[in-house]
């Protein structure tokens, strides 16, 4: 129904509702059928597309592997066959994760993905990157095995000439336990949703044209 | 896999042999990536929904 | 300002769409990759090679082991005179005016000569009275001369050997000193110095600082880590026991520690060898910033479109097209 004010001119009446104002916004950025299209532009045609992808499918045998882990706790793999497989497909995943994410990068600045607006996606990409390997690193220090002693003791002296060593301490296991296996993945998850939020809100961004060249 | 590997030394790069592997292996895959021809949907759309 | 879904609408006006399945692709993904890791980690497993103990290393190397307790009590190892955030002994690393070590301060108090010599033969001198008396004697001697039997046990210890199971030195003025190690020898060999670093009168631990630096002070588990090519000298960072790959990713951190002027003693722009874990941290730091902020940098953000790597990718806009009658997709 048109609301028409003093001038004949139809105005739009704001929701005083927050709900239908949150609802209306969510609606005009991310629509279901922008966050689960069924259709991509043609030149969506390479292999080079599906790293990302592939990352995400590793992220989650990471977390799945990990969350079992966790259950039976840090010790449980070095006595288990079967912790030792658990921890194996963890290991694994996390190298199938880095290799992907990689791969993605390198597609995506090939393709200036941050062009058009997409400037904060790529941003958010780099922090997740980083994340990513401090959560790792946490995990190397999490093993309890003679590796994790070494990391340790080397890896000090980078935070302690930061001077981080002693709210970040890398010698201490329970701290860098709690921070691998809980806030660390919560940050990486929450950043990669927003990521791919993100991602789908936008678009995939069209391809590099030399300059004054018209898009079809 | 416990066995020490074998690591690789030109000049300053020390590196091991299976991240020599790894490193080498994503190489290979990105510019297959590149070249693979890509399976496509011939239907051109011109928007319609289903 | 504009919604996001309307302005995709905009942003692909004109170009034609093509049928795509996402949800296909991630369960594909899905499975792929786990079929991938589980095959992966059944045949090739994942490393694990088992920790050093005080125990182990005082049993396989009791000359190093004497060696570092003996420097704790004297003050001179590397965890000794570290400075923050263990104790006041050193500045710690900076660059100029850039000294974050110091600023920091002291949070993680650690007192080498009492906690990994005197505290432990205190608990167990409980039932040796020739133990008891060695260590009042060292106590009661005065700084003086405890540095001089320092100094000389130190000296005779690098031409020391291991005879039926004990420390043997060519003969000399040492005080105590080769009571309490011997003694402090038969703790760690129990595994009683491993409990007592850890534990420290709490019933419940989870924090290694203790035994891990005091470890790190000696040559054996550093020993091991070069064999295994983890040195911070060997891209050590980078680098798996066995056969593993290891943080590949972690290339370019590692990098920096095997060229100069980080390498250096004398250095360049004082940068050098000493505070090489500071500057590489800087370094990193501002490369990761770099990275992020490629959208706004001329010639990083340009490269993309010199390289043709992007019409290899998008090699199907970039085919010629026919000319065609308006309207044709």
């Amino acid at each position: 129904m048109a609301i028409v004010n003093k001038r004949q001119e139809v105005v739009q009446k704001r929701p005083a509702s927050w709900t239908v104002r949150t609802r209306r916004a969510l609606e005009g950025n991310l629509p279901m059928d922008h966050l689960l299209p069924d259709r991509q532009p043609y030149y969506v045609g390479s292999w080079v597309y599906v790293f990302g992808v592939i990352t995400i499918a590793a992220l989650a045998w990471v977390i799945l592997s990990g969350v079992i882990l966790a259950f039976f706790g840090p010790q449980w793999w070095h006595s288990s066959g079967v912790g030792r497989f658990v921890n194996s497909v963890h290991f694994w995943s996390v190298q199938l994760f880095f290799i992907a994410m990689v791969l993605h990068l390198w597609g995506q600045y090939f393709m200036a993905g941050w062009r058009d607006g997409r400037a904060a996606t790529w941003m958010i990409g780099v922090v997740i990157f980083g994340i990513s390997v401090l959560t790792a690193f946490t995990g190397y220090l999490s093993q309890q095995n003679f590796a994790s002693q070494f990391v340790a003791i080397n890896a000090k002296d980078a935070m302690n000439s930061a001077g981080i060593g002693s709210f970040f301490n890398v010698l201490n296991f329970g701290q860098m336990y709690g921070l691998h296996v809980m806030l660390l993945p919560v940050g990486v998850t929450f950043l990669v949703v927003a990521h791919l939020v993100m991602v789908r809100a936008r678009g995939v961004v069209k391809p590099i044209d030399p300059e004054g060249v018209v898009l079809p | 896999m416990d066995a020490p590997t074998t690591y690789l030394h030109w000049g300053f790069i020390l590196i091991s042999l299976p991240n020599l592997i790894v490193m080498g292996l994503m190489i290979v895959i990105f510019a297959i990536a590149l070249v693979a021809p890509f399976p496509h949907s011939d239907k051109a759309d011109n928007g319609d929904r289903e | 300002m504009r919604p996001m879904g309307r302005t995709q609408e905009e942003y692909y006006r004109g170009v034609r769409m093509a049928p795509y399945d996402l949800v296909k692709e991630i369960v594909v993904a899905l499975v792929g990759v786990g079929l991938l890791a589980l095959l992966v980690g059944a045949t090739l497993s994942s490393p694990d090679v088992a920790p050093v103990t005080i125990a182990t290393w005082s049993r396989q190397a009791q000359v190093d082991f004497v060696t570092t307790a003996t420097a704790e009590l004297a003050g001179s190892t590397i965890s000794a005179g570290y400075g923050p955030p263990y104790n006041a002994a050193g500045t710690g690393q900076s660059w100029g005016p850039i000294a974050p070590q110091s600023w920091f301060g002291v949070h993680i108090a650690v007192d080498s000569a009492n906690a990994y010599v005197i505290t432990p033969l205190q608990r167990a001198s409980f039932s040796n009275p020739a133990l008891r008396s060695a260590l009042s004697t060292w106590q009661g001697a005065s700084a003086n001369q405890q540095g001089k039997w320092l100094d000389a046990y130190g000296k005779a210890l690098g031409t020391a050997t291991v005879k039926g199971g004990r420390i043997s030195v060519a003969a000399g003025s040492y005080g105590p000193l080769p009571e309490m190690m011997s003694s402090l020898v038969g703790v760690a060999q129990s595994g009683g110095l491993d409990g007592l670093l850890v534990s420290s009168d709490r019933f419940y631990q989870t924090d290694y600082t203790q035994p891990l630096l005091f470890l790190g002070d000696g040559t054996y588990l550093s020993g091991l880590a070069e064999q295994a090519h983890l040195t911070g000298s060997q891209w050590g960072m980078m680098n798996e026991t066995g056969s593993y790959p290891g943080q590949t990713w972690l290339w370019l951190y590692t990098m920096w520690y095997q060229i100069p002027p980080f390498t250096s003693q004398t250095g360049f722009l004082g940068i050098n060898s000493g505070n090489a874990d500071l500057l590489v941290i800087i370094l990193m730091t501002l490369l990761t910033a770099l990275l992020a902020l490629v959208p706004f940098i001329p010639i990083l953000r340009d490269i993309p479109r010199w390289v043709p790597i992007h019409r290899l990718i998008w090699r199907e806009y970039y085919r010629p097209k026919a000319t065609a009658p308006a309207g044709s997709g």
